[in-house]
């Protein structure tokens, strides 16, 4: 089984994770600058990459190499060492003697494909992960990422075919599971997306789940409002107020506050109509549920995925989406033919503003420092990045 | 029998690209294997039991496509990565 090593470091400095198209790199703050480390797992894809943050050593990320098939790495010393989980995340195999899989609840006989995001279980479950998978799957692991076991009160849902359109791959990359988010007052109380199938909500630890999508658009489907099959690409419990939701989907901007009702309201109609509001990631501010932010990109005609009119900009409410702000100072005026992916968005709680960091398709990290008023640029030509987190290590 | 490894799998045997295993069967083999070599078994074979798509198995010079497939002692197996494109 595979492993790499790095020199031990000097703890809790500010880092970030990242996960990009070729490997996984650590990018540390000194002083004023930003040093890279890396790559690690040169060659494998890593879609994501974090931090555990109840004993702030433990590392996950996923790798999907290009002939070997997905797997995921974890070190249990900030970095110091890797090594393969013992047994990566896996569907159960087709029951004896069925040559197709049925809609009884049993295995749907598919293989993962890719290991695509990662989550922390609750504070109170020390050890626990939850990690989604394309094709769309949920697994869990109860000893900090070293075995993994299908979460089977989603994966073989007799109603999981109506849920993501009879299992299609998809395109362009194919359907995720995704946006899996604890609540911080409940263990059991789970939420996931899935970008072929919707938000669904969990109260029983995953045992039975529930649609959650009304009031969020499919211009993709003809016909009245559905209660699944849906395209979520970024879906938060907002980091201030775990009764508001907010999701960045294929098909506009929305937020939810729990102790109102179960629709959702389209936020991103306030968004200037030239840049609209389309995009993949969506974060929270720590300290303000009434504060997000987005990367909007070129949703339009054949969906370029690109900055619109290619200039880059974040866009920020701060007052749950009644207005919305551009950010770009410093970000390029012109040319920026590039967006944004939906685990690319990266928070870090410093004072008295949080900044925001994010990860580019064309393998740039920029940091936009007092909530994204004045943006640098503090590392260019990585591969295209998949994901960013903001750690202490 | 001889099982001679692609280098995209020797991070799991130490770096060596000819390694000795037994079975009866492919899959046979691939099980002793994974016994030397915890994990090796799962980049070359699916949950389903399904060869990974870029993964190529050849028993001497004979592509393998199924792993209950017969080998003797004296076969070779050889674990390759696909040419998978450009």
């Amino acid at each position: 089984m595979p492993s790499s090593k790095r020199p031990r470091r000097a703890p809790l400095r500010r880092v970030l994770l990242v996960g990009t198209a070729k490997g996984a790199f650590l990018v540390w703050s000194k002083g004023r600058r930003w040093e890279i480390e890396g790559p690690h797992w040169l060659g494998s894809k890593v879609h994501d990459f974090r931090l555990d943050p109840r004993d702030g050593r433990t590392l996950l990320m996923t790798s999907t190499g290009g002939h070997l098939g997905p797997t995921v790495y974890r070190s249990t010393n900030r970095g110091r060492t890797w090594r393969e989980a013992s047994r990566p995340p896996a569907f159960a195999r087709l029951a004896r003697g069925r040559k197709k899989p049925g809609a009884d609840g049993t295995s749907r006989g598919v293989s993962v494909a890719v290991n695509f995001f990662l989550a922390p279980g609750h504070a109170r479950e020390p050890g626990v992960w939850y990690l989604g998978t394309s094709p769309q799957g949920l697994f869990r692991s109860e000893d900090g990422g070293d075995t993994w076991k299908g979460v089977n009160g989603f994966n073989h849902n007799p109603t999981y075919w109506k849920w993501s359109g009879q299992g299609q791959v998809g395109t362009p990359d194919g359907s995720f599971l995704h946006s899996i988010r604890v609540d911080p007052r409940d263990p059991k109380h789970l939420y996931l997306s899935m970008s072929q199938g919707g938000t669904f909500e969990s109260t029983t630890g995953g045992k039975k789940w529930a649609p959650l999508n009304a009031g969020v658009a499919m211009d993709f489907f003809p016909g009245p409002p559905r209660e699944y099959g849906h395209d979520p690409h970024c879906m938060i419990i907002h980091p201030a107020d775990p009764d508001v939701l907010y999701q960045q989907n294929h098909c506009g901007i929305y937020r939810l506050d729990r102790r109102t009702g179960d629709t959702w309201d389209r936020i991103g109609k306030k968004m200037p109509k030239r840049v609209g509001d389309i995009g993949f990631p969506i974060a929270g501010h720590p300290r303000d549920a009434n504060t997000v932010w987005v990367f909007p990109m070129d949703g339009t005609e054949r969906w370029p995925r690109t900055s619109p009119d290619g200039r880059a900009a974040v866009y920020r409410t701060q007052d749950g989406g009644k207005r919305w702000q551009r950010l770009d100072a410093g970000l390029p005026k012109e040319h920026a033919w590039w967006t944004v992916k939906r685990q690319c968005f990266a928070v870090e709680d410093v004072r008295p503003q949080p900044a925001l960091v994010f990860g580019t398709t064309s393998g740039d990290i920029w940091r936009g420092a007092n909530g994204g008023e004045s943006f640098e640029r503090i590392a260019e030509h990585l591969p295209q990045i998949y994901s960013i987190s903001a750690a202490r290590l | 029998m001889q099982v001679c490894l692609g280098s995209i799998l020797q991070s799991y045997t130490g770096g060596r690209g000819e390694v000795t295993a037994t079975g009866r069967t492919v899959d046979g083999v691939l099980k002793d294997l994974d016994r030397q070599f915890p994990g090796l078994r799962f980049r070359v074979v699916d949950e389903q039991d399904r060869i990974r798509p870029h993964i190529h198995l050849h028993c001497n010079d004979a592509m393998v496509h199924d792993l209950q497939q017969r080998v003797q002692a004296r076969d070779t197996l050889h674990i390759l990565g696909a040419l998978s494109g450009g």
